[in-house]
């Protein structure tokens, strides 16, 4: 009874403190601009379906995609062995679903025991890249000591819950053939592995450790749940929505600025009488309230895996542009934002911006716009759109663009051409052809 | 050979199977303005009607928009649309990926509608329908030739293998670097890079793609956009290797093939 209790306060807690970090998330993603979808639903499902539940894009890199995908699936499935806990942690039951699927339960355990074993050796094997193989785009400039902590933290976290649970059901197989009220699950094939060391312990141990384990690792859960969403490791909720909102349009078509399009018409006398006053907002973006709430989401999809960077041009030739740092500045220019708004302080106004403070101009300028960090991405994250949009502010309202930009817009200009050419030349090519 | 002028077929009352639109590398560019001749040479060789916008032609103002400046680049957009909706222009054949990216996604939300093709392309249907035949002793069989993808057509609007298709047309030897198609290196020009000096790094964009193209062996390094050509060729300087390894454009090797230089 009192365990029960226990456990539905500690369920209450963790919701609480879950629900109010999600309303904080969503509150800086809502600072966003709003974004009007165009193409087809059925498009956007099925990218949902391939990109983020198939993984499709993770295969351009198998082995760690292998890798992934244990974790992934582990993730998925474990997770309705956790429905079981939960279910017995309210009722007071144990293994409530062992009687009621029979010989199912004991395959079920089984499937679930060789995810558990696949995620830890994933686990480790991930531990080895980062720490021990130094695979490169895990020590890149922005990869400071925090993302490089959060990285380990999520990986040896999952390998203790994993063991946690391992160690329950070993101890678990030992009850079952002491004490009768414990519901027979059958031979678990990994865990036949781990009772030789339990052996040893008496009967009131082995209860010891079955509850702890069990606790632990249902505790573990709920703190890790509440601890992703400050990680990186949110990305296994956001890829699901950012791959759906993810844009349709071919990769290089730029985002059409409709307030620009009625400027111009207006000035070339081509304007249909309009009469929305609006007041255009700024041009481009300055800061993250200036950005798409799309853009924004994304911020929060994005697992610093650092793929986009490893093919960016840019990045691959020792300049500072980064495409993984434009999404983590996004992120955590919006944390700081929102916490600051919370605390009844000033918000975005106060005195800090995305650009400039997060992102320089010598990063931005460094873009080739080649969209190799887009079609990098595993989970359809745009760092380019942000890029382009900082770049259009720069250019629009503060005419700061590099000083051979300023002569190639001015060459536009006076000549139509972004060569110093006069506009009579344009067809002597074809001179030597007469 | 007289290159005919959009405004000179209208005035006759006549009207072109497809617009070939220059672009600025192609007009001004010595080096691209042979690429231009070559497919002109090309077009007059399998006798499709078309003509050209000559001096009416401007920027598309891609490298504005990729800069920033939304202004410039719409300025130029609504002219260019203003001139082919006066002339009621339908298809549009470039040798630009740029133009080709912006003329095709960017113009028709700002009120142009074109059937718009890239030269890789309409190369690839010329071949296909027959009206370009690369004899058996086309002076490419066999050579090794490498093929830099172009961002613009690649990544941007997912044209991989038409300059591909083209390239086996010539019945080359194909080698392809490490990072091709959907994991090709851009060459360091494009989104107005073209226009201004790289940022401080390590290492010039255009001599690490160089080096990997020459790493494959190959004597042509083929390319199909005027960008890339600059890159590339500055590349193969940079490294001396100009007088062994030639930076081609797909038009240029077809118009070879065929004996049209």
């Amino acid at each position: 009874m009192i365990s029960q209790l226990v456990f539905i306060l500690t369920l209450a807690v963790f919701t609480f403190f879950i629900r109010k970090r999600i309303l904080f998330i969503s509150r800086g993603i809502r600072l966003g601009k709003e974004v009007t979808l165009t193409g087809s639903v059925n498009e956007r499902i099925k990218n949902v379906l391939l990109v983020a539940f198939g993984q499709k894009k993770m295969f351009k890199r198998f082995i760690p995609a292998i890798l992934h995908l244990f974790i992934y699936v582990g993730f998925v499935v474990i997770n309705l062995e956790v429905l079981e806990f939960i279910v017995d942690g309210i009722a007071g039951t144990h293994r409530i679903f062992a009687p009621l699927l029979g010989g199912f339960y004991g395959i079920l355990m089984n499937v679930f025991e060789f995810l558990a074993v696949a995620v830890l050796m994933a686990c480790v094997f991930f531990l080895v890249r980062r720490n021990v193989l130094k695979v490169p785009r895990f020590w890149s400039a922005e990869m400071t000591s925090w993302p490089r902590l959060d990285a380990n933290i999520i990986l040896i976290v999952e390998i203790i819950l994993m063991v946690a649970i391992l160690t329950m059901n070993a101890a678990d197989q030992l009850l079952q053939t002491q004490d009768a009220s414990y519901p027979q699950t059958g031979t678990l094939f990994f865990t036949s592995f781990l009772i030789p060391v339990l052996q040893s312990f008496d009967l009131t141990n082995l209860i010891i450790i079955e509850r702890f384990a069990w606790w632990f690792h249902i505790v573990g859960i709920f703190a890790f749940a509440l601890y992703v969403t400050y990680s990186k490791h949110l990305h296994i909720f956001m890829a699901f929505p950012n791959t759906y909102f993810a844009r349709l349009e071919p990769k290089g078509q730029i985002n059409n600025m409709p307030v620009v399009t009625h400027e111009v018409k207006s000035m070339l006398g081509l304007a249909e009488a309009s009469n929305t006053n609006a007041v255009p907002g700024r041009f481009g973006a300055k800061d993250i309230n200036d950005l798409s709430w799309t853009n924004l989401m994304a911020s929060y999809a994005c697992t610093e895996c650092g793929r986009c960077t490893s093919e960016c041009p840019a990045n691959l030739t020792g300049k500072k542009l980064s495409p993984r740092k434009i999404m983590m500045d996004t992120r955590d220019r919006m944390e700081e934002v929102i916490k600051s708004m919370d605390a009844g302080g000033p918000g975005l106004s106060d005195g800090k911006a995305l650009l400039g403070d997060y992102i320089t101009k010598e990063e931005i300028n460094a873009c080739t716009s080649c969209n190799a960090c887009v079609e990098a991405c595993p989970v359809l994250i745009n760092p380019l759109e942000i890029i382009l949009e900082l770049r259009r502010y720069v250019a629009m309202e503060e005419s700061g663009s590099p000083a051979s930009w300023n002569a190639m817009f001015q060459n536009i200009e006076t000549n139509f051409a972004p060569w110093k050419f006069s506009t009579g030349d344009r067809f002597n090519w074809a001179n030597e052809l007469k | 050979m007289k290159v005919p002028t959009l405004a000179e077929l209208t005035a006759r009352g006549e009207s072109p199977e497809v617009v070939f639109w220059v672009g600025c590398a192609g007009s001004f560019d010595d080096r691209y303005k042979r690429v231009t001749r070559a497919f002109v040479k090309i077009l007059e060789a399998v006798g499709t009607k078309y003509a050209v916008l000559g001096t009416e032609e401007t920027c598309t103002g891609d490298p504005a928009r990729r800069a920033g400046n939304e202004f410039l680049f719409q300025m130029q957009a609504m002219n260019n649309i203003q001139v082919l909706n006066g002339y009621g222009v339908k298809k549009i054949v470039t040798a630009c990926p740029h133009c080709f990216n912006t003329l095709k996604n960017e113009y028709p939300e700002l009120g142009g509608n074109y059937d718009v093709i890239h030269h890789s392309t309409f190369l690839q249907q010329l071949i296909a329908e027959g009206k370009i035949k690369i004899s058996d002793a086309s002076s490419f069989k066999g050579k090794k030739v490498t093929y830099h993808d172009s961002c613009y057509l690649g990544r941007a609007n997912a044209i991989y293998e038409a300059p591909r298709a083209v390239l086996e047309a010539l019945d080359v030897d194909l080698v392809e670097m490490k990072r091709c198609r959907t994991t090709g290196l851009c060459c360091g020009a494009g989104g107005a890079q073209m226009f201004k000096d790289a940022e401080k790094g390590k290492k010039e964009i255009n001599i690490e793609r160089t080096e990997e193209a020459l790493s494959t062996g190959a004597l042509t390094i083929a390319v199909a956009c005027p960008f890339c050509m600059t890159m590339m060729t500055d590349g193969v300087k940079n490294k001396e290797k100009e007088s062994e390894v030639k930076v081609k454009d797909l038009a240029e090797l077809i118009a070879e093939a065929q004996g049209l230089t």
